[in-house]
């Protein structure tokens, strides 16, 4: 595994690229397809509503996939993830319109760690609202 | 109604094995819309160390849910399943999931509470592969929302 992050070239505080991940309908249908999870809540309008939603919803795990891009796009080496954990708080509207939603995600290093880790504290929003709490990744830097 | 405590810490029998496919790992990673070749190119990951294309970090969610399917579909556990959502979700890797692994699910019960009405389920999903080697260890929490007042 080769990060093309070095340890001693981070601090805590050092702030990673953020990114803008958007998601409209048609993203969700694939990731349906993709991961296997058909809920209805994710592509059904009329079901979300049925079952109190305000329209329908991202996965949280979608959200949770493109979160931990910022880390990856970073370190470059997916593999260096050595743990990963969001908490779902807000889900991510995704109206059927031209625009769908998007996901803004940014990152910072919270911690340097034994073994060359160091733990990054993600952010992650959606319409000026946190979608993830406790969103936390240790990633093994070279 | 609350769920029976004595299923704290009881574990299911491990899953069939799940073959996965550098197909289905390029799928999800295109559904994702992330370009990493290191899940696409089998030179790029052999570049970064990896024996063969590797897995996005939360593929495996995939294979530890539906094992924890059993768990969520369990007569006798009795969750109202109709009412559950994703409360939290943690991975621990020993390694990256890759093309050909054949991935076994153990899922353990960890805790069950109830607050507030809800009924609170975190359920561990130990991942090895054929060899027995640990490759990724999955928690989920779920939260089934009390029922409303009829």
């Amino acid at each position: 595994m080769t990060a093309k992050v070095t340890y001693s070239d981070v601090e805590v505080g050092t702030e990673l690229p953020a990114r803008s991940f958007p998601v409209n309908r048609a993203t969700l249908v694939r990731y349906a397809g993709a991961s296997g999870d058909f809920n209805p809540i994710h592509w059904n309008e009329k079901f979300a509503k049925e079952v109190g939603l305000p329209d329908v919803i991202a996965h949280g795990m979608f959200t949770m996939a493109e979160a931990i891009r910022v880390v990856t796009d970073w370190i470059g080496d997916p593999g260096a993830v050595v743990e990963y954990g969001v908490r779902f708080t807000r889900p991510v509207v995704v109206p059927n319109d031209d625009h769908g939603a998007v996901i803004e995600v940014s990152g910072k290093v919270a911690a340097k760690l034994d073994d060359n880790t160091v733990r990054v504290d993600l952010t992650a929003t959606s319409a000026g609202q946190k979608v993830l709490g406790m969103s936390r990744a240790v990633v093994r830097l070279a | 109604m609350a769920l029976d405590q004595s299923f704290v810490g009881r574990t299911y029998p491990p899953t069939e094995p799940y073959e996965v496919g550098r197909e289905k790992i390029r799928e999800f990673a295109e559904a994702v819309g992330d370009a990493n070749p290191a899940y696409t190119d089998t030179e790029a990951a052999k570049a970064l160390g990896h024996p063969d294309v590797i897995a996005p970090p939360t593929f495996v969610f995939s294979i530890t849910f539906k094992a924890a399917g059993e768990v969520v579909e369990d007569p006798q556990l009795g969750l109202d399943y109709s009412r559950v959502v994703h409360g939290d979700q943690r991975f621990a890797y020993v390694r990256p999931v890759r093309a050909g692994d054949r991935l076994t699910v153990t899922s353990t019960i960890e805790a069950i509470k109830s607050m507030a009405g809800n009924d609170i389920l975190d359920i561990r999903g130990e991942v090895h592969d054929e060899a027995g080697e640990h490759v990724v260890t999955a928690w989920t929490k779920l939260v089934a929302r009390a029922a409303e007042e009829a």
